[in-house]
């Protein structure tokens, strides 16, 4: 009804708005533009603060301030003298790349396989990692931690990669066989009649054409172990095995050091590669997300 | 068929021969190289158990004493240990340590069902191959078979070390949870000191018998919804307003305010939340701080830890993950608007559509179909957010009518908290698969309305 009714007037009516809008429009603009500003100014006040307090000389919280008038390094210089912090950063650079190249590489190897090799046992295998995937991480990392308990087996730096290789692992793998089903199958069909062999199909043309997913699985296994608490929390214990994440909780929720000029520092120096990793490669972590959601 | 067996044995014979020892039915059938595999696996298992265990001629069997890998395993499984450590004149006497026994118990069980698929392979295939020989199929030596099963295999070759992975570090992990939540295994039950036994559904029991426990369970699941559907919800709804107040033609600059309000995704969620734990710590924290100076309030607002204002924390912590969270979909419904045909918005125009009836009727249900499967995954994300409500509260304000849980904790959390600070292992357990229980059903229910199930 409404449609019809405003079928007549409907040549005429956009330029009247035009003209007839000049000030509207202006108001309009004026209302969206205090509305940006104001969330850009929420959004960014946090960010701004914990970069004043890891500037800000004293110790103390009370004295931070986000605009701090005699700005000193002093922080990030006794991050990395006085604290463990350096240990830290390069505990979780090992984990975190060997999660990345671990989950990459099964990831991609085992999606391609599921996507394009029919094999008895495959719909049953399709099904358990999916079950498996609906378990949280978090469960598996309490009876992996009891287990690793019971064997005598906390403590490496490795075992925690390979138990977060493993978590991920199902999800990552539904991603890549989601992808790999909507490339084009006369591909590796024209390469299998020149005779290349799966594998070769494999490295030579899926690969290159798997890229943005791999750059998706990459990234989110690079960043994850810098984030991660639960896992390192269950099975690390010695204090030069700690990760950034865990010294960093640490240096806040201990009630009587006074260092958190220090933990600010830290926190910055954990945030900025990350934050600019993930502005830099924002289409690809978007689609990724998407692409993985829909695919379940 | 020029060397076809000259009597007709029937088929089951040699698959019987295989089901008493492996590959003994591929002799009979004449093929060496088959048997010898099957063989070896066989010997394998028997000698495994043979070395592991402690048998002799004309011995008392024991499985508790002299059972190899498999039958104390198999045994250890069952009893979880008969005799606890004692103290003796002599000093402390080795006691079972029932955990050790029951993962042990289980990783030959997972072994043993490994091996019996290979068993069920020879009987099957022994009798087959009699079978075909029988009504006059050619024969087939035992290399041609290994290669044609060697080409067949290129899927399972590839998929092992995946596969591997998972079964040790995820499969196995989840079935040993699952059975714990059977046990009493809690922190009066500590191995080696202690023994731990199977007690069937009592775990279960008593988080809906004992009034304590099922008050803070409820009361738990209930804030973990909450939280999960207001999470996403807000999220989605503010992420779709800055969208499409950014794809406005009006506004200077869009790719500067987008990047702006990237930040809070691109910063990684635990610097946010430990910055926020602390702009809101109740005595020192700059916030209060504000307000006691512009005079809105008196005294130090205790954001996380007022035990009396328990809807203050859960409010802020939602305020906090909205803060977090809206910009992921800022940046997905973004997307989708680029990509919507800008006839379609012409058109409406022509039929005198007001901008407000246009972003109702032509972009929601257009940016809706894209972001819906991502709802269900926020859901599910924001039900298990560990990190957020750890880091900034730590399930805090305390609530005395909780057992080991505050007010903001959400089922995840309190997990946590029962296993590593209480050492309430079972209860745990029982946690996590009301947990599995809840996300599996939701995920289900989600994939069948997806086409993911259908294409697999």
């Amino acid at each position: 009804m409404t449609a019809k009714t405003a079928e007549r007037p409907a040549p005429t009516r956009p330029q009247r708005r035009r003209i007839s809008g000049g000030r509207k429009d202006t108001i309009a603009s004026v209302f969206i533009h205090l509305e940006l500003l104001v969330v850009a100014l929420i959004v960014i006040f946090p960010l701004l603060w914990v970069v004043g307090a890891s500037l800000s000389p004293g110790d103390g919280l009370g004295a931070v301030s986000p605009f701090p008038a005699d700005a000193t390094f002093d922080h990030y210089i006794d991050l990395f003298t006085e604290t463990n912090y350096g240990r830290w950063y390069l505990n979780s650079l090992y984990v975190a790349t060997l999660n990345m190249i671990g989950s990459v590489a099964l990831a991609a190897l085992c999606g391609y396989v599921f996507s394009r090799v029919r094999f008895k046992g495959r719909k049953a295998g399709m099904l358990s990692i999916l079950i498996l995937q609906m378990f949280p991480a978090f469960v598996a990392a309490i009876a992996v931690y009891m287990l690793f308990l019971n064997f005598g087996l906390l403590d490496s730096l490795t075992g925690l990669a390979l138990v977060s290789i493993a978590a991920a692992l199902p999800y990552n793998i539904w991603l890549m066989k989601g992808y790999t089903d909507n490339l084009p199958a006369s591909l590796d069909e024209a390469a299998a009649i020149d005779g290349a062999s799966r594998l070769t199909i494999f490295r030579k043309i899926i690969l290159p054409l798997m890229r943005p997913m791999l750059t998706f699985v990459a990234i989110t296994q690079f960043t994850l172990p810098w984030m991660d608490f639960i896992l390192p929390r269950l099975l690390l214990q010695s204090p030069d095995k700690q990760t950034v994440a865990l010294g960093l909780f640490q240096m806040i929720s201990d009630e009587y050091s006074n260092a958190y000029t220090t933990f600010a520092a830290g926190a910055v120096f954990l945030a900025v590669p990350i934050t600019i990793l993930y502005i830099i490669l924002q289409r690809y972590l978007v689609t990724g997300a998407a692409a993985g959601a829909e695919k379940g | 068929m020029s060397n076809a067996p000259r009597g007709h044995l029937p088929a089951p014979v040699p698959g019987l021969a295989s089901a008493l020892v492996w590959g003994a039915g591929q002799l009979i059938n004449r093929q060496a190289g088959k048997a010898a595999c099957f063989f070896v696996c066989f010997a394998a298992l028997v000698g495994w158990e043979m070395g592991t265990g402690n048998y002799y001629a004309g011995m008392d069997f024991d499985a508790r004493g002299n059972g190899g890998f498999f039958v104390k395993g198999l045994w250890g499984l069952f009893t979880l240990g008969s005799q606890a450590r004692e103290v003796t004149l002599t000093g402390l006497t080795d006691g079972d340590n029932s955990i050790i026994l029951l993962a042990n118990g289980l990783i030959a069980l997972l072994t043993l069902a490994l091996l019996s698929i290979i068993w069920i392979w020879s009987i099957r295939d022994a009798a087959r191959y009699r079978a075909s020989l029988n009504a006059g199929g050619e024969r087939e030596s035992s290399l041609d078979y290994l290669k044609r099963l060697w080409e067949g295999a290129f899927a399972y070759i590839m998929l092992s070390p995946g596969m591997v992975l998972m079964v040790f570090m995820s499969v196995l992990p989840i079935m040993f949870g699952i059975l714990i939540a059977f046990t009493n295994y809690n922190r009066d039950h500590l191995p080696p000191k202690n023994l731990v036994g199977w007690v069937g559904f009592d775990n279960f029991g008593a988080i809906f018998s004992v009034p304590a426990w099922t008050q803070t369970f409820l009361g738990v699941l209930v804030w973990t919804f909450v939280w999960a559907v207001v999470s996403t919800a807000a999220a989605y709804g503010f992420g779709f307003l800055q969208a499409v107040l950014l794809a406005n033609q009006k506004v200077k600059f869009p790719r500067m305010w987008r990047s702006i309000f990237l930040l809070p995704w691109a910063v990684p969620a635990i610097v946010s939340a430990l910055v926020f734990r602390s702009m809101f710590n109740g005595q020192f924290g700059p916030i209060s701080q504000w307000l006691m100076d512009v005079g809105l309030t008196d005294e130090r607002i205790y954001w996380f830890t007022d035990a009396s204002n328990p809807n203050l924390a859960r409010g802020i912590a939602l305020l906090i993950n909205l803060w977090i969270s809206f910009p992921f979909f800022m940046a997905l419904v973004g997307g989708v608007l680029t990509n919507i045909d800008d006839s379609y918005y012409e058109a409406a125009r022509m039929d005198g559509a007001s901008p407000l009836q246009q972003l109702r009727h032509i972009t929601f249900p257009v940016v809706h179909r894209t972001v819906a499967p991502l709802l269900i995954l926020s859901f599910v994300t924001n039900f298990n957010n560990f990190g957020l409500v750890y880091f900034l509260t730590e399930g805090g304000p305390d609530n005395a009518d909780y057992r080991f849980a505050g007010s903001t904790d959400l089922l995840v959390t309190w997990l946590f908290k029962l296993t590593l600070n209480n050492q309430l292992y079972n209860i745990g357990a029982v946690m996590s698969l009301f947990i599995f229980l809840i996300v599996g059903t939701i995920s289900v229910w989600n994939l069948n309305r997806s086409k993911a199930i259908r294409e697999l």
